[in-house]
């Protein structure tokens, strides 16, 4: 079963890391989403895998008996999908903010600062300007 | 949100309540058995948006009661002062103070179970908050 | 001492409240700081000197460091801690005249007196790093007081020229620093100068020894990095006499003088030390010829001054010693003095071109006087202190191992130009034929003669009273060498060689002084030179620094996401797949463990949903298809033994595809933007990520797991947290502090996102509504 998760692993990276090299914005962010979630499932890999054996201490017993799934790797991941939420959604709204404001999805319309804002005075006189000549 | 389903409504106002009380019964018993906190939180914060999809945004507010912002407050806050706790009594910051007798159902009690209390109400907080400001722009 | 450095800290702090307060004139009230200290320690004096006693404090700082606040008062700390005060109490009273009007003549008080408090720190401490700390706050405010004329363009070149090449070979000091405490064992330098055997013979002394001695010749402006201290003169005068001339330029020769039991008396050490002070001593007295400003001119001849000094310690015998302690007495009162009245003269005509200066003598006479005075001590006269610091600099020269025509023929070239110098810069102004210059020259208050008069006056008593200054010198000198010796001084030791020599110094200088004006003119090939000097390399070097700086900011930062990404990408599986390749012999897979048949089908489904989502062109299918991927991922946890993972998963995901629902239709329609030859080379980069990660998987897991906190955790979930759930456990007990910052990030997100959504965009639109209201004012008011 390692092989086959190392192979879905290997696989959400490749296809993570391809989206977030694309130019559109909404790609690069469904890229960030892949990522976070292979990630994750690389770090659960790493801390082997165990069947039907959670990290819960079974009544009348003081201590986990081996073998045990490894709770370390849990906790962490655990917290680590709620942060990435978070991230998701900060990502979200900053991209529907910088789509409304400045009117592109493009990242390499995004590279300079000094793009106009829709709301921009100047931002309807340029397109006219255009549409002049 | 576009017209209201009626189904959804109907599922939303039976299963919000089923959802809100298992939330809490997964926030108490997390210590010994599945869940805990953030899982707590996600469902409750799950339960309100099923609401909200159902019956708009201003209905989940008002049913609610409280504003999401101050939820993650009183969230930080609670979990902040159950670590502060144990300076009470000359621990160190952090250390887990047991109540010596069990309850029924919960089990026993001390400021871990707090500090869930407030990892649970700032990750319905923030779930909440981010929902809510999304779905009303 | 500590209280010392603490109330220095403090007292600045409050004086911007006291300036407001007190006005110009309170650098009166502002000098009663080091006056304060320069009476403490004078009380100390006879028990430092007299006895050869040691003060000490130390306090614990940085324990696991190993960092004391350790002090150590002895009697080189003594001369540096009485000149540091003494100097700075004249120059501050100085400051409230020359800079009386000038805006920020508050800040001024502020910055000299931190440096005063920082450079008492760097003679006072007795551990490396606590030296160290102070050393850089040295050149930190040196920086800002030479660039305290902001809004010139040549100061603020200086000052960050200054700047680079102190702080550079402050990095080198620090360092030295760390290696030599690594090899003596300790950081307290007390400590260390008794172990100095053990530190020579280390096979890591040349690098010590070299590091440290990079650090030291940058501050005290040696050969090749002497071209800071002159361009620094355009820090105001007061700064340039206290900092350029009597004590910061000397850190780097007290760090030599401190460090000599350890470092010192190797072939090495003599050969660098002397070597280059020698080269500098040469260097500053040439250029000085053909400078006309006199504050130039006094930089030059610091330099030279720095250069005899650093020479005679690389000397590092006992009278060699006891010659360079002398000398920073002597130069530190007459080269404090002569900067001083560089100033007043500056004040008083507006002018430093000394072609342009002269008969001064009845217009400022008090200035005048102090002038005279200094200016002998500077040429070597008798009976001032220089005199007598130049005729043990000869005498410890006859005695060293140089070739002699070599080492006399340089001092008295050396000797013969600071005469000539002393000259042009405190006789000329003042008694040579009138000329014109900017202003009529008018009075100078007290402020200005004070200092000077006080400094040069001091050189011209000790001189004739040697016994007087016997005391300090001879506690300097041993606590360098650390064995006890005795100084004798007097002006007339009878017909000697050295008296020959001082005469066929005065003799050359005289003759220097008479045809000066062509000494001048021939000093003009220095500018000749400079395109192949060290600072013109400075210049080049920083110019080719800041295109290198710009090319790479333009080449890497160069704004373009999918950019980065590769770099990233690339950069990684070049060096984790050379570590890999490189270990194969020990590297295996294995220990896949079996596979079940639902298993498969979760596993398939998800590589589906995931070679398809780049090729989707609808945003709901490609939001549908993730969602497959990320309750796949429930099921993995499942049956992997994670049910609190699965759960929060589940509820992730969940909401997950809610937010996307709520915000899909706000985002932009996928569009095709990259032609299909870049997409494929991004294709390739991204399965070389992927190839990266499954080859990590696999190897990683093909090893045994090292035991690690997990069992700890396993075993104490339940005796000492009370929980079974060893996951909740440790997100609420046992790692707890690190669950509160995440939940802190979380509520931080939340925020961001409300703030995105509700302020900045509202906020945007407001601004530009204002905008478009005003334009529409202006527009109603032009009809």
């Amino acid at each position: 079963m390692t092989l086959a998760l190392a192979l879905l692993i290997g696989v959400l990276f490749t296809i993570a890391l391809y989206l977030m090299m694309r130019r559109n914005l909404v790609k690069v962010l469904i890229g960030l989403i892949i990522l976070s979630n292979a990630i994750n499932l690389f770090i659960f890999t790493l801390g082997r895998l165990v069947r039907g054996r959670p990290p819960l201490i079974p009544a009348g017993e003081t201590a986990l008996q081996p073998p045990y799934a490894d709770p370390l790797p849990q906790a962490l991941i655990l917290t680590a999908i709620v942060i990435s939420f978070g991230v998701t959604a900060f990502a979200i709204a900053l991209m529907r903010q910088a789509y409304q404001v400045l009117g592109t999805s493009d990242l390499n319309e995004l590279r300079d600062t000094d793009i106009q804002p829709r709301y921009h005075p100047d931002y309807h006189h340029a397109e006219s300007e255009e549409e002049g000549h | 949100m576009r017209g209201r389903s009626e189904i959804l409504a109907t599922a939303a106002r039976y299963l919000m309540p089923l959802l809100i009380v298992f939330s809490i019964f997964l926030l108490l018993r997390g210590h010994n058995e599945i869940g805990g906190g953030f899982v707590g939180g996600l469902v409750a914060s799950v339960a309100i948006v099923l609401y909200m999809l159902a019956e708009g945004v201003q209905a989940a507010r008002d049913l609610l009661k409280i504003e999401p912002r101050l939820l993650i407050a009183i969230g930080l806050l609670v979990a902040l002062s159950s670590a502060m706790l144990a300076w009470m009594v000359n621990q160190p910051f952090m250390t887990g103070l047991w109540w010596k007798h069990p309850l029924p159902v919960v089990g026993k009690v001390g400021t871990p179970l707090v500090f869930d209390l407030g990892v649970y109400l700032t990750v319905m907080g923030t779930t909440l908050m981010i929902l809510f400001t999304l779905a009303e722009d | 001492m500590l209280v010392i450095i603490l109330s220095g800290f403090i007292f600045a702090a409050l004086i911007p409240w006291l300036y407001r307060r007190f006005g110009p004139r309170s650098g009166w009230l502002f000098a009663l700081l080091p006056l304060s200290w320069l009476v403490y320690l004078a009380g100390q004096a006879p028990f430092i000197l007299g006895q050869g006693q040691v003060i000490e404090e130390r306090i614990s700082w940085m324990p696991s460091l190993g960092v004391e606040l350790a002090f150590r008062l002895d009697g080189l700390g003594m001369l540096f801690a009485l000149l540091i005060t003494g100097i700075g109490a004249l120059v501050i009273i100085y400051g409230g005249g020359y800079l009386d009007g000038h805006p920020y003549q508050g800040r001024f008080f502020v910055l000299i007196t931190l440096f005063m408090v920082a450079m008492l720190g760097v003679v006072l401490s007795d551990h490396l790093f606590l030296l160290f700390i102070f050393w850089e706050l040295t050149s930190i405010t040196s920086f800002l007081l030479i660039g305290f004329e902001h809004q010139r363009y040549g100061a603020r070149a200086a000052a960050w020229q200054a700047l680079l090449v102190t702080a550079g070979g402050g990095l080198a000091l620090l360092a030295g620093l760390v290696l030599l405490s690594q090899v003596a064992g300790s950081g307290l330098i007390s400590v260390i100068n008794q172990n100095g055997a053990v530190v020579r013979n280390s096979p890591l002394y040349p690098m010590v020894l070299l590091l440290i001695l990079i650090g030291a010749f940058t501050k005290s402006a040696q050969f090749p990095f002497h071209f800071w201290l002159p361009n620094a003169m355009a820090a105001p005068t007061p700064v340039s006499a206290y900092l350029h001339s009597a004590t910061m330029v000397k850190a780097g020769v007290f760090l030599l003088a401190r460090l000599t039991p350890v470092l010192a008396e190797t072939p090495l050490w003599q050969m660098l030390v002397s070597g280059v002070g020698f080269l500098t001593l040469l260097t500053g007295a040439l250029l000085a010829l053909g400078q006309r400003d006199l504050k130039r001119l006094l930089a030059y001849t610091t330099v030279g001054a720095l250069g005899t000094m650093t020479f005679l310690l690389g000397l590092s015998d006992a009278l060699a010693v006891k010659a360079a302690v002398l000398y920073i007495l002597a130069h530190g009162l007459y080269k404090g003095a002569l900067f001083l009245v560089a100033g007043a003269v500056d004040h008083s005509t507006g002018t430093r071109d000394i072609e342009r200066l002269g008969n001064l003598a009845s217009t400022v006479p008090q200035v005048a006087l102090a002038a005279l005075l200094a200016g002998i001590s500077m040429a070597g006269l008798p009976p001032a202190l220089g005199f007598l610091a130049k005729e043990l600099f000869f005498e410890s020269l006859m005695e060293s191992t140089w070739p002699l025509y070599l080492s006399l023929g340089g001092a008295i070239l050396a000797g013969a130009i600071n005469f000539v110098v002393a000259a042009l810069v405190a006789f000329k102004p003042f008694w040579g034929r009138a000329q014109d210059v900017p202003h009529p020259p008018h009075p100078v208050s007290v402020e200005f003669w004070l200092g000077p008069l006080i400094l040069s006056g001091l050189g011209l008593v000790v001189g004739v009273i040697p016994a007087l200054t016997i005391p300090l010198i001879q506690g300097a000198a041993q606590s360098v060498l650390q064995f006890p010796l005795k100084v004798k001084l007097a002006l007339w030791h009878g017909m000697t060689p050295v008296l020959g020599l001082s005469l066929l110094t005065m003799g050359l200088g005289g003759l220097g002084w008479a045809i000066y004006r062509s000494l001048w003119q021939g000093g003009r090939i220095w500018q000749k030179l400079a395109p192949v000097g060290p600072a013109h390399l400075y210049e080049v070097g920083l110019t080719g620094l800041r295109r290198f700086a710009a090319w790479q900011t333009r080449v890497l930062q160069n704004g373009y996401l999918r950019f980065y990404v590769m770099t990233i990408v690339l950069t990684t599986v070049l060096l984790t797949g050379f570590t890999l390749l490189s270990r194969l012999s020990w590297l295996g897979v294995g220990g896949w463990g079996s596979i079940r048949f639902y298993e498969v089908v979760v596993v398939a489904l998800m590589i589906m949903a995931a070679v398809v989502i780049p090729r989707l062109r609808s945003r709901l299918a490609t939001i549908a298809t993730m969602g497959m991927i990320g309750y796949g991922l429930v099921l993995i946890y499942l049956i992997y033994s994670a049910p609190d993972l699965a759960m929060v998963q589940f509820a992730i995901e969940t909401l997950t595809v809610i937010l996307f629902v709520l915000a899909v239709y706000r985002l932009p329609k996928f569009t095709l933007l990259t032609p299909s030859p870049t997409r494929f080379l991004d294709l390739l980069v991204a399965i070389a990520g992927g190839m990266l990660m499954t080859a990590l998987v696999l190897v990683v897991t093909a090893r045994p797991m090292v035991p690690h906190i997990s069992d700890y955790f396993a075993q104490n979930s339940l005796t000492l947290a009370n929980g079974r759930n060893v996951v909740n456990v440790i997100l609420v007990d046992f790692r707890g502090l690190d669950t509160l910052g995440e939940i802190t990030v979380l509520a931080l997100a939340g925020i961001g996102v409300y703030a995105l959504v509700r302020l900045t965009l509202g906020r945007l639109m407001v601004h530009f509504e204002g905008l478009e209201e005003e334009e529409e004012v202006e527009h109603e008011r032009a009809l």
